[in-house]
């Protein structure tokens, strides 16, 4: 017990980490998802075939191959491109490597979702909104998104858990976040069970938090619903 | 892209794919074994009863897959009960640690799949069977669990697939399965694009072709779903 309390700052200073990489790549999803979302309801059959690409390939791929797959594979891209234009060699950080992997990831997920959001909304709304003279990006901004989020919000909360769940990767690419810290204070102390399972308590303590917020989203953007 | 590093190691590839499929496979009948009586009691209406296996859903749900292997292969050891005992013979096979991690990982997943469509059976389906006079028992296993199995059959053709890629964390405890041959490929060579695509192709390969076998399940199993054709 007093060795748990010893190395919990690290633990922590790990947890933080997750809790970076989790909010920065579930940014990166957003964006990509949302990009994915009106590239598959768009009346371009390049925008749709790439964004159908784009989520059957991820989908179908395990996370940790995407992973190492970016990991080595862009590092060496980077280079090769850094080379040509006369750079010295750069390392790709692992923290940046595992937020745009997860983002790269994730954004595939988000695109379902953001696009059945979409799908959701109705199409009188967005008719309307033109019938004003909005331009696509303001009914974009002020009603299809608004409006959208509402029909998102479940299917967004269990992909914001999964994601949580998959930050616990970016330790395989030597990210020093709560896991990879509890292996090391686990070693040390040659007590892992009991670290890991502080770790898995702590992804409890995330998603449980997580699951207020999502609950005050929900009713934030639910108010001009009535409900029984 | 090298196509001769991929050729030359594509028998690795092969084995790695089979020790994936069987991790996969026997993990999905463990843990399918353990799920359905997971899921019987968390629908119980006794607090007490329900309250263990929603404990359990909770904890293997919450929390990542590879916390729960590390929780396995790394922290068994730490107990020196386990360590003296007949365990250890099990506990200090990574691929031993492997399956039990994915089979009580799944088991979860699956209970609370099951739970779910368990609590969603029509009442009056069951109000029928109780006016014909069946037991409980025969309730359960002629009307509820029946439905059970074939309402679940989307959800569960997902958990599936879910598997097949957890089932790449194998890789990272000395499994060669079809994840850990792409990492020795990466390893002995650094050819990191064609090691990693070579190995993102076959499982995108399987899935696909789990994807087509729960189709062509629905199609039987829920054929009384489809719209009439004319």
């Amino acid at each position: 017990m007093l060795q748990v309390i010893e190395y919990l700052p690290l633990i922590l200073k790990g947890m933080v980490l997750t809790v970076e990489v989790a909010l920065l790549s579930v940014l990166i999803a957003i964006v990509l998802g949302m990009i994915g979302a009106l590239a598959k309801l768009s009346r371009s059959r390049i925008a749709r075939g790439l964004a159908g690409t784009y989520t059957t390939l991820i989908r179908g791929i395990p996370e940790l191959v995407t992973m190492l797959l970016i990991f080595f594979g862009g590092q060496i891209l980077v280079n090769n491109i850094g080379a040509k234009l006369g750079m010295e060699y750069i390392d790709v950080s692992p923290f940046f490597a595992g937020v745009i992997t997860i983002g790269f990831i994730y954004g595939a997920y988000m695109t379902e979702t953001f696009r059945g959001g979409i799908m959701a909304v109705s199409r009188g709304e967005i008719e309307a909104g033109y019938a004003f003279g909005m331009t696509p990006l303001q009914v974009f901004l002020r009603i299809t998104f608004p409006a959208m989020v509402r029909h998102a919000l479940p299917s967004f909360g269990n992909n914001w858990l999964v994601l949580i769940k998959a930050t616990a990767l970016v330790s395989v690419i030597g990210l020093q976040d709560m896991v990879y810290n509890a292996g090391l204070a686990g070693g040390s102390t040659r007590q892992p069970f009991t670290f890991f399972l502080v770790v898995a308590f702590l992804f409890l303590v995330i998603t449980g938090f997580s699951d207020v917020g999502t609950r005050w989203l929900d009713k934030r953007y639910s108010v001009g619903v009535r409900k029984a | 892209m090298d196509f001769e590093v991929i050729i030359k190691y594509l028998p690795l590839y092969l084995r790695g794919l089979q020790t994936t499929i069987i991790l996969v496979a026997i993990s999905l009948v463990l843990g399918l074994c353990l799920a359905i009586p997971i899921a019987l009691l968390a629908t119980s209406k006794n607090k007490w009863v329900s309250f263990l296996p929603k404990a359990y859903i909770y904890f293997f749900r919450g929390t990542p897959l590879l916390v729960q292997m590390f929780l396995i292969y790394h922290g068994m050891g730490q107990f020196e009960v386990i360590r003296e005992s007949f365990l250890w013979v099990i506990f200090k096979e990574a691929y031993a640690c492997a399956l039990i991690a994915f089979a009580l990982n799944t088991a979860g997943y699956t209970g609370e799949i099951l739970r779910g469509t368990i609590e969603q059976t029509a009442f009056g389906e069951i109000e029928a069977a109780k006016s014909c006079g069946m037991s409980t028992a025969m309730i359960y296993r002629r009307i509820i669990l029946p439905s059970t199995f074939r309402r679940a059959l989307p959800a569960y053709g997902n958990e599936v697939i879910f598997m097949l890629h957890g089932s790449s964390l194998a890789g990272l405890i000395t499994i060669v399965d079809l994840f850990g041959a792409a990492k020795i490929v990466n390893a002995r060579n650094f050819v990191p694009f064609e090691s990693f695509i070579t190995a993102g192709v076959i499982y995108l390969i399987v899935t696909f072709l789990i994807v087509w076998v729960f189709k062509r399940a629905e199609r039987h199993w829920h054929a009384y779903l489809r719209p009439r054709e004319s």
